[in-house]
């Protein structure tokens, strides 16, 4: 049947989006070419146009690129019109209203919300006010942080050794600047990649001179009578004299702003369907809001079904394409996002990327390579089949690995391959921590039902 | 002999050499082509892509189950003396590190401007040579311009002196026509021009990369003697092989990408205006040509470590794989309108330069050269017209295109 309403909806509709970033722009470039020409609002907290988050902790810390020239490539003209520096406080869904911070309200058709996450601040308020404690999230985060680098610490503290505190350590490094990692799990990315490969990570760090602690947490920061931050005490009792701490513990979804709204959203995301639609509260799908990037959690039939929330880069791409597209279309055409997850990372030199959940992985196989090289690529296991891959400088085969993935293959592979070594014939424990501890920074968070649940199974069509 | 049996040899054959698009979309009927003793063959898009990714397909010779069976086999397995395979014919981790060493010199993240600031002396070579065209009514654009642009280009990169370059087109054509699955004549005769052909490369080079160690320059062989004194090396074997890699690939394919481009730019006169009114169309009509024309037709090197299951087809473990990527190229289930040549087209990633970790080690320089070459020739020919069509077409099937190509204009602009 032929939805005259959508018709309508595309001509002269009004789509709002909220978070201007990375997700919001790329929907609303999508919404255009797919022939939008009704009214477009974005609203952002940030009074910056959307920027680019990944080169904050890489050219930007190094002194590279200044934090302004980190702006989105536009891939063309959205006509927007932008309530940037405005955050959005509130939601009345029946009256399809956005409430604004200085009041005002905005009225749409149809709604993506795009909020992200931020940065988890160091949980001692005061200690977290001091003068030279930073987190890392926005760009002002970033030019604030470059800034104060530039300026020759004697040195510098990072909290928390995941993607980010090790991006932020490596950059350290590569300014000479004296570094400390404070990490509470057994090794850098543990979290995200688990400790057979976060060994190598470890390795990464002290050979390039980061004074790597692990197995302890920062319990106290202390300052000095001007107020700026002068040492922090560790658990194992020891102190770091630091001029900067860097706070790298993760991320919170930007979802308060929804309480009370009656949209399924919480601490652990917005809830929404393979097609980018957000649930309600009572698990009803809602069918004018949707939601795309850092701040969704959907569900993917390649890992059970279960809800996957993803803080990547690529995912907040086609999500917010695959949103934008089923916001303009008949349920029929309609298209699931299932995308399969991909990350890099870039620290010490070495170029880092992984595909699926490897966090999902019980078992790993180092099938091409060898740790020792630092060059490798490393297969996970979970339930007899391939779930997961990374690779450490040796990128260009991944697209192989995302196909055994796609396609359920069977773990531990069997097959012979180029650059296999004795070492990678040989399954091992993955060593992920216990996943009832939160750690700082898996990047997928598993946000469904428990990964030790079996209450599904995967049966692979063939 | 069956009608499908013949397709191999149809492609090969020289008679067809001008247009083998035909052949290729018939090759397409059957993704996995595999016939008798010889090598699979594969023609669609993704399943060629997948394989350039596929750890289980190797590029070292030394892998390949005995092909004495098979007519089609190349001559090249077999060469004991002479020089060891460059990293085109190996797999990791000798070929990352032979790679990662000879990038050093000549890509990011060391030497990240190398190529682009090549991009003066690259414009200044064209324009001589264009320049030395004395006969508008007939012009050979290959004699003229594609070919000594690339070659003249390589050599100085590399610091090949200026009056060894001619030594060096006999060698590096020698070599260049052993990678033709088809040898015309005698295999065992073409083995030995073609090894005694590397013996004198791979003596001369050793003979100018000492002299580099003693006089250091400003070329990519000084720096790959030097060696960055960091604890990766090569030996002057491995040397020797790279730097005759590097040249080879160097003379043998720009040259076709150029003249491929001027070919149909001329059949397309339309888009050879636009591109004189704007040289920014240069990069994304060299992409169309690269997906169009591409210069290396086909990749015959390849060998199945495992077995691979393609398009419900079972690979053995051991035999030769042919990756057509022309064919891909032209991929009606990847590309819309495959055959049509459209500079402006949006999705344009084609195979020319192969993926993986084998893609075109050059690519950088060879799209610059093109792009530079034929906004250049563009912008200088005035009214030029083919004055053969189709032009005459070298034996090679793999590194395809014309032989000459003869061109009437009205004048050389300034
Ligand atoms: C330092 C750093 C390095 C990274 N490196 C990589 C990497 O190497 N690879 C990779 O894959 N990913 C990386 N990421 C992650 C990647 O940047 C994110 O996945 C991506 O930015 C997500 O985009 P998004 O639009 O969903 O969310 P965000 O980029 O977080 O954007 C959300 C926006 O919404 C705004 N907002 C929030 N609440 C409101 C509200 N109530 N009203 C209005 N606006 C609101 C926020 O201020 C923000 O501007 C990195 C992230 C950081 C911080």
């Amino acid at each position: 049947m032929h939805d005259s309403t959508l018709e309508q909806l595309k001509r002269s509709g009004r789509i709002v989006v909220v978070g201007a970033s990375l997700a919001g722009l790329r929907a609303a470039e999508t919404l255009r070419e797919k022939g939008f020409t009704g009214t477009l609002t974005m609203i952002g907290d940030e009074p910056h146009q959307p920027y680019d988050r990944p080169p904050l902790s890489k050219q930007v810390l190094l002194g590279r690129s200044p934090a302004e020239h980190t702006a989105l490539p536009r891939r063309r003209d959205i006509d927007a019109e932008w309530r940037l520096g405005s955050a959005a406080t509130g939601l009345d869904m029946a009256a399809r209203r956005v409430r604004l911070a200085d009041g005002d309200e905005v009225p749409y058709d149809r709604l993506l919300i795009a909020t992200g996450v931020r940065a988890r601040p160091w949980p001692h308020p005061a200690e977290a006010e001091l003068d030279g404690v930073f987190v890392l999230r926005t760009r002002d985060d970033g030019a604030a942080l470059a800034r104060r680098m530039a300026d020759g610490p004697r040195r510098v503290l990072v909290i928390g050794a995941g993607f980010t505190g090790s991006e932020i350590a490596s950059a350290c490094r590569e300014r000479r600047l004296d570094v400390t990692v404070a990490e509470r799990g057994d090794a850098p990315l543990v979290g995200a990649l688990g400790g057979v490969v976060g060994a190598v990570a470890a390795e990464l760090q002290r050979e390039n001179g980061v004074d790597l602690r692990t197995g302890v947490m920062v319990t106290g920061l202390e300052g000095d009578s001007a107020g700026r931050v002068r040492c922090a005490h560790l658990s194992d009792g020891s102190t770091i004299e630091a001029e900067i701490v860097v706070v790298s513990l993760g991320a919170t979804r930007n979802t308060e702003w929804l309480a009370g709204s009656g949209l399924g959203a919480g601490p652990r995301g917005i809830a929404c369907d393979a097609g980018c639609r957000a649930f309600d509260i009572r698990g009803i799908v809602t069918d004018d809001i949707y939601v795309a990037g850092d701040v969704a959690r959907s569900p993917h039939p390649l890992f059970g079904y279960q809800f996957l929330s993803l803080e990547h880069w690529g995912n907040a791409v086609s999500q917010a394409e695959t949103a934008a597209h089923n916001m303009l279309s008949e349920s029929t055409e309609r298209r699931p996002h299932i995308w399969v997850p991909a990350f890099w990372s870039t620290q010490f030199g070495v170029n880092i990327k992984s595909v699926g959940v490897p966090s999902m992985g019980t078992e790993i196989v180092i099938s091409q390579g060898s740790r020792a090289e630092r060059r490798f690529t490393g297969v996970y296991g979970y339930q007899g089949r391939v779930i997961g891959a990374v690779t450490f400088d040796n990128a260009r085969w991944l697209p192989f690995y995302e196909k055994l993935i796609e396609t359920t293959a069977p773990f531990p592979p069997t097959f012979d391959n180029v650059d296999r070594r004795p070492e990678g014939r040989q399954a091992m424990p993955a060593d992920f921590p216990d996943p009832s501890v939160p750690t700082h920074g898996p990047t997928v968070t598993l946000s469904g039902y428990s990964p030790a649940d079996r209450r599904m199974t995967f049966t692979p069509g063939r | 002999m069956t009608e499908s049996d013949s397709i191999l040899r149809r492609i090969i054959d020289h008679k067809n050499r001008a247009n083998p698009y035909p052949l290729y979309a018939e090759l397409r009927e059957t993704p996995v082509y595999h016939d008798a003793d010889g090598p699979y063959v594969i023609s669609h898009y993704y399943d060629i892509l997948s394989l350039l990714h596929d750890p289980r397909v190797s590029s070292d010779a030394r892998n390949l189950a005995s092909t004495a069976n098979d007519p089609l086999a190349g001559s090249e397995q077999e060469e004991p003396a002479a020089l060891p395979p460059g990293f085109l014919r190996l797999d990791p981790p000798e070929h990352d590190r032979l790679r990662r060493i000879t990038n050093r010199p000549f890509g990011p993240p060391h030497s990240p401007r190398r190529v682009d600031g090549m991009r003066g002396e690259l414009d200044e070579i064209v324009k001589d040579l264009i320049d030395g065209i004395t006969d508008p009514d007939n012009v050979d654009l290959v004699e003229q311009v594609s070919y000594p642009f690339p070659v003249t280009v390589i050599c100085r990169l590399l610091g090949v002196p200026r009056e060894d370059e001619a030594r060096f087109h006999v060698w590096a054509d020698t070599l260049a026509a052993s990678l033709d699955p088809a040898p015309g004549d005698d295999l065992e005769e073409r083995n030995q021009v073609t090894q005694a052909a590397r013996m004198e490369l791979g003596m001369y080079l050793a003979g100018l990369i000492e002299e580099r160690h003693k006089n250091p320059k400003d070329d990519m062989l000084s720096q790959l003697a030097a060696g960055y004194g960091q604890d990766e090396t090569m030996t002057t074997m491995e040397l020797l092989s790279t730097s005759a890699l590097l040249l080879i690939a160097g003379h043998e394919t720009t040259v076709n990408l150029i003249t491929n481009g001027m070919l149909t730019l001329l059949r397309h006169p339309e888009y050879l205006e636009k591109l004189r009114e704007d040289p920014g169309l240069a990069a994304p009509l060299v992409e169309e040509l690269l997906r169009y024309e591409p210069p290396v037709q086909l990749v015959p090197q390849r060998s199945t470590l495992a077995d691979i299951e393609v398009h419900g087809v079972t690979i053995p473990k051991g035999s030769s794989l042919w990756l057509v990527l022309a064919a891909g190229n032209r991929d009606p289930q990847r590309f819309p309108d495959p055959d049509r040549f459209d500079p402006y087209r949006k999705d344009i990633e084609h195979l020319g330069l192969g993926s993986g970790i084998h893609s075109c080690f050059g690519a950088p320089l060879a799209r610059l050269e093109a792009q530079l070459a034929l906004s250049e020739l563009a912008r200088r020919l005035e009214n030029p017209r083919l004055l053969e069509d189709p032009p005459p077409y070298r034996q090679n099937a793999v590194l395809r295109g014309p032989r000459h190509l003869h061109v009437a204009c009205d004048g050389i602009r300034a």
